[in-house]
């Protein structure tokens, strides 16, 4: 079962429509799944998940940023996690990392720097970017995949932990596709 | 909080509305009245019509007109949206964007540079589901421009109904025409909705076709009480 959660500034937010019913699309055709928003996440929900993915938000969405202590579990868990945008920046920021002022908006070339089955060979890509915050080089992180502005994919050096700045779900489907399968 | 919705008066700009009202407050519709034909933002067939819609919806709207040309409009957009934000205090956008990363990615900017918010909640949504969705919902629409091989003059003024999804389908299979038209292949006019107070009967209307592209220009209409 996959766990999906919807980092949105409300529970059942006009946003859900946007950045957690198009992963839910492409999830669905390959697992089960499950859809929490951050703030009724259950300590069970973690547990029985078998991968975790947290989904972006809105331009001006940074509701998730007042609650970051609901995400310290990220820090803990084993389990393979796929943060998308806003899920990116939340794997940051527990981890102790900063974000800087970077607005990115529209299709952007990713240059892939260390190779990883999410990407399949591929060394660059265009890829969907909508975000106002970018993530620093953080020491625990090594660097996947950049565009010309900022850092674009980040794998945990020692846990099965990903982040994508730019929004797979669109254009770039078969990154979640093959995240599911990993 | 308090949108605006962007309207062209089709399926999609009207069913983001009606997704938009369910979870918060519509105030206000905005219509941008291309010149150009082949506007690259703004769909054209009936676009003049969109007062009549609000009327029926009970919103007030705004029509900005354009000229239609690839960036003059978008300045026209961000004028539009700028009207609202002062005449109606919005605090975002909603859209009917689907899948288009060009429509979609310069409303983001303009809304980002406004700090205003922006919704697309049909974004990626599968263009056969939303057909369906569409009926199911009671949404009325009917098919106004045709703009690719092979649609002949008969889809002109057509319903969308359930026998017409089925052959949009077989269309996608055979012809890769996007079902519901986001490829610009058909453009729609919603006559009724759930959110419509009063449904609209068109009266009078001719279709213009030739070779493979064509509207169904909408002559005369008439509220009907629901």
């Amino acid at each position: 079962m996959i766990l999906i959660i919807d980092m949105c500034y409300k529970r059942e937010s006009l946003s859900k429509n946007e950045f957690v019913d198009p992963v839910v699309d492409i999830v669905s055709c390959k697992k089960s799944y499950i859809v929490k928003h951050f703030l009724e996440l259950k300590e069970e929900d973690i547990f029985r998940a078998e991968k975790i993915i947290l989904c972006g938000t809105a331009l001006k969405d940074n509701e998730f940023m007042n609650h970051i202590e609901k995400f310290y579990w990220i820090r803990d868990t084993e389990k393979y996690i796929l943060g998308i945008c806003a899920g990116m920046e939340v794997i940051s920021l527990v981890f102790g990392g900063k974000l800087r002022k970077e607005t990115e908006i529209g299709m952007r070339e990713i240059n892939v720097r260390i190779d990883d089955p999410l990407f399949e060979g591929r060394k660059n890509f265009s890829a969907y970017e909508l975000h106002n915050y970018s993530v620093d080089k953080l020491d625990q992180f090594l660097i996947l995949a950049e565009s010309e502005n900022s850092i674009q994919a980040i794998r945990h050096r020692e846990k099965k932990i990903y982040g994508l700045m730019f929004h797979p779900e669109v254009r770039n489907k078969k990154i979640i596709s093959t995240f599911v399968d990993l | 909080m308090r949108l605006g919705v962007l309207f062209s008066g089709g399926k999609d700009s009207c069913f983001a509305c009606y997704r938009a009202m369910k979870k918060e407050k519509v105030v206000c519709l905005i219509s941008l009245i291309s010149e150009n034909e082949e506007s690259y933002m703004f769909h054209t067939p009936n676009i003049s019509l969109t007062d009549v819609q609000a009327e029926a919806m009970d919103l007030p709207i705004i029509t900005h007109e354009t000229e239609g040309e690839k960036e003059t409009e978008l300045k026209d957009l961000r004028e539009a949206i700028m009207t609202a934000k002062r005449r109606y205090r919005i605090d975002g956008i909603v859209t009917g964007a689907i899948d288009s990363v060009y429509q979609s990615s310069r409303i983001q900017r303009i809304c980002n540079d406004l700090d205003l918010w922006c919704f697309n909640p049909l974004w990626q949504i599968d263009q056969l589901k939303l057909l369906r969705e569409l009926i199911s919902e009671g949404f009325r629409v009917i098919i106004t421009g045709v703009f690719a091989y092979p649609f002949n003059e008969k889809w002109l003024g057509r319903d969308i109904d359930k026998k017409t999804v089925k052959e949009l389908e077989d269309l996608r299979i055979k012809y890769r025409i996007s079902p519901s038209g986001e490829g610009g292949e058909i453009e729609t006019f919603v006559y009724d909705a759930p959110i419509f107070k009063r449904r609209i009967e068109i009266t009078k209307a001719k279709r213009i076709y030739s070779r493979y592209s064509g509207i169904y220009k909408i002559e005369g209409v008439r509220y009907v009480e629901k």
